[in-house]
C-alpha cells in the first residue's frame, strides 16, 4: 500500500523475486514509479477501505505493507490487515518514533525511517 | 470530569458546548488555528491548536488525568490512532471514537476502544425506527461477546401470532427479555406469554444471529397443505 519511492522500489524488488505483488496507491501517476519489467498488479485504491484490500487480494496475502506517507493512515491499514484479514505478515511505516514506539508495543511490526536514519547519521559521525 | 476531545469541528464544538454545560472541565484539541479561534472566542480558552496523534500536545493537553477523552474528527484514522494513544500510553479509562466509515466499527471495537459512534449507523436507526414496514430495530450493542439487544414488531400473519413463548424457534442463545403490548406497561414475558400481532419485544441476541431472529418472529407460516398437494 502506497507506490511512493519506498513502495515501488520494494514492490520491483519482490516482483524480481518471483512474488506475486500487488501495489494499491490512490494517484495512478505513481505507478510510472514501477519499472517497465514489472508484472504485478497495480490498482488504484485506498488501502484503508475494506472493500477494496479485499479487491487487492489482501485474504490469500502472505504479507502485507503499509508505506503511505501518512503515519495514521499505515496504522489503520496494517491493523485491518492484521486484525480483520489475519495476514501473516504485517509491516507498517510509522514516521513518528512515539507512534512507532507505542504500535511495536501493541504487537504491529512497525518502523520508523526517522529513527533509523537519525541513527545511522550518528554512526557515521561518532562511529 | 475532565474530558479531552481531539476535533473541533461542527460535532466537537457542540460538544464541547454542552459538556461545558454539564459543568465538566473540557479541552479541545485541533490543528486548525481558525477553528481553535472560534471555539475560544465562543466558550473561554478551552482550544489548543495541535496533533491530536502526536504524544507530546497530548502530554500538553493533561491526557493523563482526563477521565475520558473523545476522538471526533472526519478521519478515522486519526480518531483510532488519537484514541490509541490515550488508551494506552496514557491510560485514560473511557475512550470514545467517531467512526465515518461504518465499516470500521468492527476494528475499532477489536482493538478496544470503548465506545465507537457512527453517524451513519445513528441515522440509520433512527430511519429504521420511522419505517412502517421494517420490523427489527437496533436498539444497542453490548459490549462484550459480540451481543446486541434489537426490537421486533410482531406483524400480522406472522407465524408466531397464537403461539406461546416457549414454543417458538429462536436462533440460540437469543432471550426475549421484554414485551410491549399497544400502551400498558411493558412486561417480562415467560414460557406460556402468548404472542399477539402487533407485540413488540425486545430481544438480546448475537450479532451474527439477527437474521434468523428475523425471520423466526416475522415470517409467515410455511404453507405446508399447498406444498404437500403439488
Amino acid at each position: 500500500m502506497g507506490c511512493g519511492m519506498v513502495g515501488a522500489e520494494l514492490a520491483a524488488l519482490l516482483d524480481s523475486e518471483e512474488n506475486q505483488v500487488t501495489i494499491l496507491d490512490l494517484d495512478p501517476d505513481r505507478f510510472e514509479r514501477l519499472p517497465p519489467t514489472f508484472k504485478g498488479e497495480a490498482l488504484i485504491g485506498d488501502g484503508t477501505e475494506e472493500e477494496e484490500l479485499e479487491r487487492a487480494g489482501v485474504r490469500e496475502a502472505d504479507a502485507f505493507v503499509a508505506l503511505t506517507e501518512e503515519d495514521n493512515r499505515n496504522i489503520l491499514a496494517a491493523q485491518t490487515a492484521r486484525h480483520i484479514y489475519k495476514v501473516p505478515r504485517v509491516l507498517c511505516r510509522i514516521y513518528d518514533p512515539a507512534r512507532s514506539e507505542l504500535y511495536e508495543e501493541l504487537g504491529l511490526d512497525t518502523f520508523s525511517p526517522t529513527r533509523i536514519v537519525a541513527h545511522l547519521l550518528r554512526q557515521k559521525l561518532v562511529g | 470530569m475532565y474530558i479531552v476531545i481531539v476535533g473541533g469541528g461542527r460535532a466537537g464544538h457542540s460538544l464541547a458546548k454542552t459538556l461545558l454545560e454539564e459543568e465538566h472541565e473540557v479541552l479541545v484539541v485541533d490543528k486548525e488555528d481558525q477553528v481553535c479561534e472560534e471555539i475560544n472566542e465562543e466558550l473561554g480558552s478551552i482550544c489548543e491548536v495541535g496533533d491530536g496523534c502526536d504524544t507530546a500536545v497530548l502530554l500538553e493537553a493533561g491526557v493523563e488525568r482526563a477521565d475520558m477523552f473523545v476522538a471526533i474528527t472526519g478521519s478515522d484514522e486519526d480518531n483510532l490512532v488519537a484514541c490509541q494513544l490515550a488508551k494506552h500510553r496514557f491510560r485514560v479509562p473511557r475512550t470514545v471514537a467517531r467512526v465515518n466509515n461504518p465499516n470500521h466499527e468492527p476494528l475499532f471495537k477489536e482493538l478496544g476502544i470503548d465506545i465507537t459512534v457512527s453517524s451513519i449507523n445513528l441515522v440509520l436507526e433512527q430511519i429504521e425506527h420511522e419505517v412502517p414496514n421494517h420490523f427489527l430495530t437496533h436498539l444497542v450493542s453490548l459490549d462484550n461477546a459480540r451481543l446486541e439487544m434489537v426490537q421486533v414488531k410482531i406483524p400480522e400473519g406472522s407465524a408466531v401470532v397464537g403461539r406461546n413463548v416457549g414454543q417458538i424457534d429462536l436462533p440460540s442463545g437469543a432471550l426475549i427479555t421484554l414485551l410491549l403490548r399497544g400502551g400498558r406497561p411493558p412486561q417480562k414475558p415467560d414460557e406460556d406469554t402468548v404472542l399477539e400481532a402487533g407485540d413488540e419485544v425486545v430481544v438480546v441476541i448475537n450479532r451474527e444471529s439477527e437474521d434468523a431472529l428475523r425471520q423466526a418472529l416475522t415470517q409467515e407460516p410455511a404453507p405446508e397443505a399447498e406444498a404437500e398437494g403439488e
